[in-house]
């Protein structure tokens, strides 16, 4: 198995290519920037597409080009060029094309700062764009998962033929760990309903639009009814010693790495505190927090924002047990120590 | 007894099956211009035998619902997106010719930018502009071609420079840059005319064929309803007020110059992918029996620190390298923030037994500072019993950390005596391998070339590792 110390961010790209992802459109912004990079130097290098875009706008409205050729392609951004991109990831959604979206997040609102955040959950997990949609979002925590993540990125995105972001933090992206690449090399294809430039697609429209509002609704009900299928199936969450926890902590991204380390000194020191980490955004794991919920006494969410996830969190518990929150912005990212001390005041 | 002469071009379905309602009619006003230039197209469609393997894009404006009447291939774009859209699948097709159709307001307002840039590419697009200089689908709007004193529902007293700025040129935008092939305005307000424009489709076209990049045919067009005119009318409208401003005429045209080019079709195996991009095909042999450590030293928190330049981030790089070769779990963490564009750099690295979870180092147990300012930053925060490793070629002051081991080392004058001074931070490596026994000398010199990329200096850094071990076995004085 082929094996690198590499920055998240370039196991993204590699990842991408191993998945047999055909074009990547982007732009330059920090923290995302390496994989722009890393997609310059080595999608041409496969016979693959790379373009820097004029904008964030036109990255993904080249991905919705691509993507309505039917084959699979991605893009790349941060917080602010998110913004930018949900014209089209709501076009995308609408028009049921398949796209993978890497989303590095740094401090925000406005320009912010390049430091690490959590503050995009809002526009990534609750639509961010126009209209009745939703994106899968999976949000790795390690350099070995933005690679496996990114692959499964592009499978449950032609499964289901919907955006799928991979979402986050500076630190993830930045970061170098050994990651294991897979051997096997997907070779770009291309779907049936995609608009090849040949006879046997010619009938073929990728299109959003619908003016008679009998039709439109019709649309969206076959959209929500792929959404409820996503969340029966599609939620992945990771756990760490909760099997007998009496607290339960949650958090994602660089956060849940940070926790893993609290939960082992809260142990040496008799508190039985586990972790859960939802490794999918949306769907959210609800159900499993909800069966948690029999056990712990107190739940405790620590995000890199003002409180973004925990909304989620208490739409999960539903008022059953507290949930308290401890959030950092602007960049600061605390220590293990730091949540120690959050967990003993449970 | 009839004989059909003239009949629907085989490009347009017969009826519109992706229409609702009437399918027998269009559902572009009487007298409307897009119906026209519709024809043109999809006759030239015909006559060259593209039908098959063409793509329109359709735009937002009067003709988002192109779909309905060509048979084609079909995409629908957001609002003025449409050139990026036609670069997204002309990449991945480039044997299909790709058409974008946009109206004035689609084009040059809000598209302005996608528009621009895909000519500046030379996108091997063929794109046609339909400028009735008004935004007809929402209801009469101003467009970025409006003319001075043209009333619309949004220029109410008529178009005013002060207010908003003179009509755009597009045609004359565009052939101000360096790679579009052809660019020419034509017109559909008479019979002549209309001939020109007929033929400038069909060389816009003709020259995606060839491959031979970016062609723009702006066409002057007729919006009754917009106007506020009779569909007659509406073509002196064009003579009288728009062709002034709009003069038709050939902008550029290097069609006969111009090489076609097409991307190559390569085909990869696996192999070469892996290789291309740079992951080992091959299991890499296990790694040696490791020292055995000293307690103290097993898996250490790293904080590195130094001056931008002296190799900080590199070292622990280095270190999360050899660490992986030796089976150890790492991790690698950058200084982030405004830091790293200048002044003082620092880096995490946790080299580990077990699964790594929090990669930022607080409480030190092997703390590596390069100059003054990071020993006075970083001792502070190292873990009782840890190990301080500092640069006294650079740092003229003592730690004040009675509780922790300190390694002093002149690593910039070791490496300075080699002839240079930027191999401070191996040698900085090779005191701490000698130091801690984490990992084999073999497994440093190995693993060398993963991190120093200019091949000539391998050697030179191996000496230097060799140096700061010798150092530590006190083998080697300055």
């Amino acid at each position: 198995m082929p094996r690198e110390l590499i920055k998240g961010n370039e196991a993204v790209v590699k990842a991408a290519i191993l998945a047999g992802c055909q074009a990547y459109f982007g732009y330059p912004i920090t923290p995302a920037s390496e994989i722009a990079e890393a997609a310059a130097k080595y999608f041409p290098l496969v016979g693959r597409t790379f373009i820097q875009a004029e904008s964030e706008i036109a990255s993904i409205q080249m991905v919705y080009g691509a993507a309505g050729g039917g084959v699979r392609v991605m893009t790349a951004s941060s917080g602010p060029g998110i913004s930018l991109k949900q014209e089209g990831i709501s076009y995308c959604a609408g028009a049921e094309l398949p796209c993978v979206i890497a989303d590095i997040m740094r401090g925000g609102p406005g320009l912010g700062n390049i430091a690490p955040e959590q503050s995009d959950y809002h526009q990534v997990v609750k639509g961010g764009g126009h209209g009745n949609y939703r994106c899968i979002v999976l949000a790795p925590n390690s350099a070995q998962e933005m690679c496996d993540l990114t692959i499964k990125a592009f499978d449950l995105a032609d499964q289901y033929r919907t955006p799928v972001y991979v979402v986050t933090d500076g630190y993830i992206g930045q970061m170098m760990e050994q990651v294991n690449f897979p051997t096997a090399v997907q070779h770009p294809k291309r779907h049936d309903w995609g608009v090849h430039g040949d006879d046997a697609t010619r009938k073929n429209l990728i299109n959003s639009i619908y003016l008679d509002p009998d039709e439109l609704e019709e649309h969206n009900r076959k959209l929500q009814k792929k959404y409820a299928e996503i969340e029966r199936k599609e939620v992945l969450v990771d756990e760490y010693r909760t099997r007998d926890a009496e607290l339960l902590v949650i958090g994602y991204g660089i956060i849940s790495r940070i926790l893993r380390t609290t939960v082992d000194l809260a142990r040496e020191q008799g508190i039985k505190v586990g972790l859960l980490r939802p490794v999918t955004l949306w769907p959210f794991p609800a159900k499993r927090i909800q069966k948690l919920c029999e056990r712990v006494q107190a739940i405790q969410v620590v995000e890199l924002s003002n409180g973004q996830m925990v909304e989620d969190v208490r739409l999960a518990v539903e008022g059953r047990k507290p949930v308290k929150f401890y959030g950092r912005m602007g960049g600061s990212v605390p220590s293990a120590q730091e949540l120690l001390g959050v967990i003993r005041k449970l | 007894m009839y004989e059909k002469y003239l009949e629907k071009s085989a490009s347009f379905y017969p009826e519109y099956p992706r229409k609702s309602g009437n399918q027998s009619v269009t559902h572009y006003c009487p007298g409307c211009g897009h119906g026209i230039a519709h024809k043109y197209i999809a006759e030239a469609l015909d006559d060259l035998k593209l039908t098959e393997r063409t793509v329109l894009i359709s735009p937002v404006g009067c003709s988002v619902f192109a779909y309905y009447y060509f048979d084609v291939g079909n995409l629908q774009a957001a609002h003025g997106r449409a050139p990026a859209v036609a670069t997204g699948i002309k990449r991945i097709n480039p044997h299909s010719i790709v058409i974008s159709y946009q109206g004035d307001g689609d084009l040059a307002a809000i598209g302005g930018d996608e528009i621009i840039h895909a000519a500046n590419r030379g996108e091997r697009l063929t794109v046609f502009f339909v400028n009735n200089a008004i935004y007809g689908m929402t209801g009469g709007q101003m467009a970025p071609t409006t003319l001075v004193g043209q009333q619309t529902t949004t220029s109410p007293r008529g178009r005013n420079i002060h207010n908003e700025g003179y009509p755009i040129r597009m045609c004359e935008l565009i052939s101000a840059l360096e790679a579009p092939v052809y660019v020419e305005r034509v017109s559909l307000h008479s019979p002549g005319a209309r001939a020109k424009a007929r033929k400038a489709i069909r060389k816009a076209l003709e020259n995606q064929v060839q491959g031979k990049g970016f062609s723009f045919v702006e066409i002057l067009a007729q919006c009754p309803t917009g106007w506020k005119v009779s569909a007659p009318d509406s073509l002196k409208w064009i003579e009288e007020k728009m062709l002034p401003y709009y003069p038709v005429q050939v902008f550029r045209d290097k069609s006969a110059e111009a090489e076609g080019w097409a991307p190559p079709d390569v085909a990869y195996s696996d192999a070469d992918v892996l290789q291309l991009i740079e992951l080992p095909l091959e299991d890499e042999a296990a790694p040696a029996a490791r020292p055995k450590v000293p307690e103290q030293y097993r898996n250490p928190r790293i904080k590195i620190a130094g001056f931008g330049g002296q190799g900080v981030l590199l070292l622990g790089v280095a270190m999360a390298q050899l660490g992986m070769m030796e089976g150890y779990n790492v991790s690698w963490l950058p200084s982030y923030g405004p830091e790293m564009r200048g002044g003082t750099a620092h880096c995490h690295v946790n080299i580990s037994d077990t699964p790594i979870g929090s990669p930022l180092v607080s409480a030190s147990t092997v703390c590596v500072a390069f100059n003054k300012p990071s020993l006075e930053k970083f001792e502070k925060e190292m873990a009782r019993g840890g190990l301080l490793i500092y640069n006294t070629s650079m740092i003229d002051i003592q730690p004040t950390r009675k509780d922790v081991e300190w390694l002093p080392i002149p690593a910039s004058e070791i490496a300075s005596q080699m002839g240079n001074i930027r191999f401070a931070n191996m040698v900085v490596l090779g005191a701490f391998i000698q130091k801690t026994g984490l990992i084999n000398m073999e497994t440093a010199i190995k693993g060398l070339p993963a991190f120093i990329k200019a091949k000539k200096l391998i050697a030179e850094n191996v000496k230097a590792l060799e140096n700061g071990a010798a150092f530590v076995r006190g083998e080697l004085k300055i």
